[in-house]
């Protein structure tokens, strides 16, 4: 190949780099954020519960691999992957807990007479200040806690037949025999 | 429109500019010091609100981005420096709540890029004045 060639190939090289490099944002959705906290330990807590004001902390849920599951009664969404929840927690594969996030007790529990009470347990989280600790910045997001209380898995809206069977699942399974107690 | 009344409107309207920055003030945090404030302030507009993506947390209205505001007033109250609330933050909510973005293994193509594409440009610049000024000075000792 002589000079010429190659120098006219040059901005065809870069021009098709540029449409490499944009075609990968293409499709992408950029509202899904991935967590800064996969593999790290759950933040600390303590809340009390919806259901009769006892705290809840870290310690009465270490030991088991749990799923967290923020919702609120002002949250579509929420409503929309209820059955969802409802589904999995009947299946009893593991504790389904509720994070009740920025939310009244009052709306939440009509809510849960309305549409049901698919969790083990829920916290009340009503000034989201758990939640920024978890960097939840939406709802509902789900969080995967093994048994040693490492965060495993964040699902970024609602639960559905495909993340729960292609995500979810096989972690579970992973992550089953980590639990020491 | 005399000058007296022109006077008057003048101070009508700034009173209500007054009274519109107070209403716009939504959170209104009390800081100990001038350079707390200064902290706040350069903090909530470096850090990005992670429901509107493109605005910093000092501007958007979101309920996330106020509950980020409460927690950084919090933090510069307890005289954490800035790098310490961004480390928090970032613990939490990971790179992307920064806009402005750690200089790092992964990130060196970013930082990189604009000065690489300086120097090529600079490069190109200069060998074409060069290669021009020589034709110039050629075509002259051709005449």
């Amino acid at each position: 190949m002589n000079k010429t060639v190659i120098k006219a190939l040059i901005p065809l090289l870069l021009f098709l780099t540029l449409v490499y490099l944009l075609y990968q944002g293409l499709g992408k959705d950029t509202r899904l954020l991935p967590s800064a906290l996969i593999n790290k330990p759950a933040p600390e807590f303590a809340l009390p519960s919806l259901m009769n004001g006892k705290i809840i902390d870290n310690n009465a849920l270490k030991g088991k691999m749990y799923l967290l599951n923020v919702w609120a009664s002002w949250c579509p969404n929420c409503r929309v992957e209820h059955p969802m929840v409802t589904e999995f927690a009947r299946q009893n594969i593991i504790p389904v807990y509720g994070l009740n996030y920025k939310d009244e007790n009052a709306t939440a529990k009509a809510w849960l007479n309305q549409f049901g009470n698919p969790y083990t347990d829920i916290l009340v989280d009503d000034k989201g200040l758990v939640g920024i600790d978890f960097g939840v910045y939406g709802a509902p997001e789900t969080f995967l806690v093994d048994g040693n209380g490492i965060i495993r898995h964040k699902i970024v809206g609602e639960l559905n037949p495909q993340n729960i069977q292609n995500e979810l699942l096989p972690l579970i399974e992973k992550y089953k025999n980590t639990v020491k107690n | 429109m005399t000058r007296v009344q022109n006077k008057t409107m003048k101070k009508i309207i700034i009173t209500l500019i007054l009274i519109a920055n107070t209403v716009f003030a939504i959170d209104i945090h009390e800081f100990k010091t001038e350079q707390q404030r200064l902290d706040y302030q350069q903090l909530t507009e470096e850090l990005r609100c992670l429901v509107c993506q493109n605005q910093n947390i000092a501007d958007s209205d979101a309920g996330l981005a106020k509950d980020l505001r409460n927690e950084v007033a919090k933090m510069v109250q307890q005289d954490m420096s800035q790098s310490e609330i961004t480390d928090y933050l970032v613990e939490r909510y990971g790179d992307f709540v920064r806009y402005n973005p750690p200089m790092r293994a992964d990130t060196i193509v970013l930082w990189a890029m604009p000065l690489l594409v300086l120097l090529i440009a600079g490069f190109i610049v200069i060998r074409t004045i060069k290669k021009n000024t020589t034709s110039t000075h050629t075509n002259e000792s051709d005449s």
